[in-house]
Formats: C-alpha cells, sequence, structure tokens
C-alpha cells in the first residue's frame, strides 16, 4: 500500500525533496527506504544517488536536471504504481557499552532527575531494539528511534565543549553515540569501544538505514580489551540477519 | 613539492568535494568560490576537477621544491614570488626555491592558487577537499610538505581566457525558495528583501550567520537534509547561511536557498560585509 501523501519540492539546483508527513514512524520509515529503492530500479539511464532521512529523500541528479517538472511528474507517478512491501533483509548489530561511572559521566544525574537506579537505567537502555532511520549530523552519527519513554530527558543546558569519541548520549527521544571527539549536549551514559566511521574503509560506517542496533553492557576491562582489539584490526562486529 | 613556511590564517586543499557520500553523514566540502577556483584550475591548463589550494583573509608562505607553473585568483592577498609583486589570473612560472608569500586580503575573502597538474594530496572518500576526522588534516599547517607534480618545462599560456572579478564586491544575494519558504509571513519577507543584513564574525567554510534578527514563531521542523547554500531561520531568529562544509541534516526551517552563483559571492564576504536578499524565480 502506498497511501501517504506526499509532496515534490525543488531543492537546490539538482535535487528533489521527497516529503512524507511530518511524522517519526517505521512505517513511514518502510514506505520511503522501499520506495527509494524502488526510484532506483527506475532511473537506468539517468546518474542518480538519493539519500533518506526521517520522513524525506533526496533525489540527487549527478549531472543536473534539465526539466525539473518532467522528472517529478514521473516520480509521482511511480509512487502510484509502486507496492509497498515489508522491510528488505535487515541486520541487528550488537554494539557494547561500558555503562561505567567513568565514562557515564551524566549517569548519578540522569539517575536522579528521571527517579530510576544507575541498574536500570541500563536496562532500559539496552533492552530496545533501536532502529536506524539513517546517518546525518556528523560523520558516522547514527539517527536510532525506539528510546524507552523512562529515558526521555532534556539536553544538557551547557553543552559540554568536549565530548569523547564512542559516548553514548540520550538527550530528548533520542539516543546515540558520539562518532568522534566534538563538543556535545546530550547526557552521557556510557562508551563504546567500537569504532562508529572509518572514512578510508570501502564501508565507512557498518550500519544501513533500516538496520537494527541492541546494546549490551560490558565491564571496563571487557573494554579495555575490545579497545585494544580494535587497534589492532582483531575485532568484527556482529550481527544476525533479521527478516521482518 | 611545496614546503609550507607560513600557514597563513586559514588555508587548505579543496577540490570538487565529496558528492555521494551524505548518506554516512559526510559534508560535501570543495571550493568555497568555484569560479574563482574553476578560473585558477583554467589558467594553468588544468581540468576544474584539479585540487588547489583555498587561503583565507591572510595567505600563507610557501617555497617551491620542483618547478612548475602557478596562478592566483579570487581575492587581491597582493601575491609575491621572491619579494617581488605578481598580479592576480596570470600563468607565472615557478622554480626550485622560488618563495610565494600573500599579505592580507584588500579585495574579497577567499584567494586559490592552482599550481600545473593539481596538488597530489591524499584522497578520501573521492576527494582531496580537507575536513576534520575525514582527511588527516583538516587545514595546511607550518611544515607541511605538499605533493605536486614538476614541470618539465616551462608552461606557455594559450588560451586567453576571459574573467570577470566585479562578483567579488557584490552584495546582492540572489535566492531561490527553500522547502519551508511558505513559513514565512508577508511581514518577515518584506523584512527579508528590503532590509540590508550584515555579515557576523561567525562565518567559516561551515556556515555564515547574520547579525540581524529575523522574528518568527516557527517551531523546529524534523531533522531533514541540508544543502551548501541553504539559509536556515532559527527558533530565535538567527539566519544562518550554510556553506561548502555544512553538516548534511539540519532541524532549522529552510527558507531560502542561494543559486550556485552568489555562494560563490558570500565566499567572498567577511564580518560587517553587508548583503541584500533578492529572490530569483528561474522556475516561473
Amino acid at each position: 500500500m502506498s497511501d501517504f501523501k506526499l509532496q515534490f519540492k525543488i531543492y537546490g539546483t539538482s535535487s528533489i525533496l521527497i516529503e512524507w508527513p511530518k511524522i517519526i514512524s517505521e512505517d513511514v520509515l518502510k514506505n520511503m527506504l522501499n520506495f527509494k529503492e524502488f526510484i532506483e530500479n527506475n532511473y537506468v539511464k539517468q546518474k542518480i544517488h538519493i539519500i533518506s532521512s526521517y520522513n524525506s529523500l533526496l533525489v540527487v541528479y549527478d549531472k543536473g536536471i534539465d526539466n525539473i517538472y518532467n522528472e517529478i511528474s514521473h516520480i509521482e507517478s511511480w509512487y502510484l504504481s509502486f507496492e509497498d512491501k515489508n522491510f528488505n533483509t535487515t541486520k541487528l548489530w550488537k554494539i557494547p557499552v561500558c555503562y561505567d561511572l567513568d565514562f557515564g559521566l551524566d549517569l548519578e544525574d540522569v539517575s536522579i532527575r528521571n527517579k530510576l537506579s544507575i541498574a536500570d537505567i541500563v536496562k532500559e537502555h539496552t533492552s530496545v531494539k533501536y532502529r536506524l532511520y539513517f546517518i546525518g549530523f556528523l560523520p558516522g552519527f547514527l539517527y536510532l528511534g525506539g528510546l524507552s519513554e523512562t529515558l526521555y530527558i532534556p539536553r544538557k543546558s551547557q553543552p559540554r565543549l568536549h565530548v569523547d569519541k564512542g559516548s553514548v548520549g540520550i538527550g530528548g527521544a533520542q539516543t546515540g553515540i558520539y562518532p568522534n571527539n566534538s563538543p556535545g549536549g546530550w547526557n552521557i551514559i556510557g562508551k563504546t569501544p567500537i569504532n562508529l566511521f572509518d572514512p578510508k574503509a570501502q564501508n565507512p560506517c557498518f550500519a544501513q538505514c533500516g538496520d537494527q542496533i541492541q546494546f549490551y553492557s560490558i565491564n571496563k576491562a571487557e573494554f579495555a580489551t575490545l579497545t585494544t582489539n580494535m587497534k589492532s584490526n582483531s575485532y568484527t562486529l556482529e550481527n544476525t540477519i533479521v527478516h521482518d | 613539492m611545496i614546503r609550507v613556511l607560513d600557514s597563513g590564517f586559514f588555508t587548505s586543499i579543496q577540490d570538487a568535494g565529496r558528492k555521494r557520500f551524505q548518506q554516512f553523514g559526510v559534508p560535501q566540502s570543495g571550493v568555497m568560490d568555484n569560479y574563482a577556483s574553476s578560473m585558477a584550475n583554467a589558467i594553468v591548463g588544468n581540468t576544474s576537477e584539479c585540487a588547489v589550494l583555498e587561503l583565507t583573509m591572510v595567505g600563507p608562505k610557501l617555497m617551491f621544491e620542483c618547478a612548475t607553473a602557478i596562478t592566483v585568483t579570487g581575492a587581491n592577498m597582493s601575491p609575491k614570488i621572491n619579494g617581488v609583486l605578481i598580479s592576480n589570473f596570470v600563468l607565472i612560472n615557478v622554480c626550485r626555491g622560488d618563495v610565494l608569500s600573500f599579505a592580507a586580503s584588500t579585495i574579497g575573502f577567499r584567494s586559490y592558487l592552482a599550481v600545473s597538474g593539481g596538488f597530489k594530496t591524499e584522497i578520501v572518500m573521492g576527494s582531496r577537499s580537507m575536513y576534520k576526522n575525514v582527511t588527516s588534516n583538516h587545514c595546511v599547517n607550518l611544515g607541511d610538505i605538499l605533493k605536486i607534480n614538476a614541470t618539465k618545462r616551462p608552461i606557455v599560456s594559450h588560451a586567453y581566457i576571459k574573467y570577470d572579478n566585479t562578483y567579488i564586491n557584490e552584495s546582492e544575494i540572489l535566492i531561490t525558495r527553500g522547502p519551508e519558504f511558505d513559513f514565512l509571513n508577508s511581514a518577515q519577507l518584506s523584512v527579508l528583501f528590503q532590509k540590508e543584513f550584515t555579515i557576523s564574525e561567525k562565518n567559516n567554510r561551515m556556515a555564515y550567520q547574520i547579525k540581524e534578527l529575523v522574528v518568527n514563531q516557527f517551531k523546529e521542523i524534523i531533522t531533514s537534509f541540508v544543502l551548501p547554500g541553504t539559509i536556515q531561520l532559527t527558533p530565535s531568529g538567527q539566519l544562518i547561511i550554510l556553506m561548502r562544509d555544512a553538516q548534511v541534516t539540519g532541524g532549522y526551517p529552510r527558507v531560502f536557498q542561494l543559486t550556485e552563483p552568489s555562494i560563490n559571492v558570500i565566499s567572498q564576504k567577511m564580518t560587517n560585509h553587508k548583503i541584500r536578499f533578492k529572490l530569483e524565480d528561474s522556475f516561473t
């Protein structure tokens, strides 16, 4: 079923923005990623690439567009004939996180503000399979959906000037991992030894839009071992194939 | 090879940028002023994809360790070879040991140095454009050695290349409608198109902020794509002109989109420069 009402907009000189209703939902994501694949399969002569965010696709014409209205009407008519299906085969990635107080700089603060014990914060954070909506903001920054409402918390009123690479944070209704050292306003609850972004790798980021991510708790000794293994490239991230 | 004797204010290697890596959250990067850098490449006989050196406000001091042909375009930073003033937009053959130096810019903000064959620094994700956490360095530093290929004999300029440098002082910025253009009411539109705006001191390769505020009651949008040249309007009234190193997504309403030539014009602006916005409706 392709029953979302879409909006088509010209954006910049060589791209078309396709907007789904202004909601963040797995149904929108599924419909959008499937339609993305459908468009890619239909454009055989023109070189395009498509990127996705929460509720929009950006179709970029690598060599520019001659008649943008023609292209818009093509894509509009394709959406009418397009049949939505389940998620394509996706992967579930298991990400180790050390929720030690040395890394989880705001764990105690979150515990007080959200009236949860630290053990409960870890339980709530690791029990969910988060959906990867898209990668944006910074290279390798994963936009994840599915945070437990018990962990919703405002961003810090004073952002930190320095947040360590690998820090795992919560802010608003979101959770995420800082792929590199950067300033940041999220509440830091742990740290992963996993490298989220490698610009020199064939595949710079291990996960793809639509994949699932689950965190699991490790102790400081395991964190140290994994950090060493990451440095010597002798660690491969675990994943399982998911059929929805 | 070129040895960096002084890095200048902010100097980086740039080319056409990374076009297909936004899906990993990687900015496009690339030359800020595409016109000036294309001219530089054309004058030394390069294709437009060749990497150039982008200089900002105050240029560097460089020593050539091999012969090559060079040109400087864009802002005027009074380039000198071995202490002797040279002109912008002129092809010059340099020898091993020659020193190229610059002063502060008198017109414009960014200059481009092209060398025959282009700079041969590392390629990451299909581009040599320097960007933090993508390339090894995010700018050129004192003591760096920049790889170039030596020319075997002096290069003669064949074609007369016509250039027009008047855009550098242009204050009229052409824009098209951004995805949230319709958020703007008539009062806001008349402010945006009738008032003069001032570039704030917060300006760099990522974004240029505007000093004057535009009062609005907009809500943030669900995080979506932004492009180089997108103008965001924040709930606090801040206008932010995103430039080549802009992050790939953002949550503020995207009211305007600069035309490509206007991105070049903004690239030559610095703190306290004045601009006016004008709607260009190319699709009507």
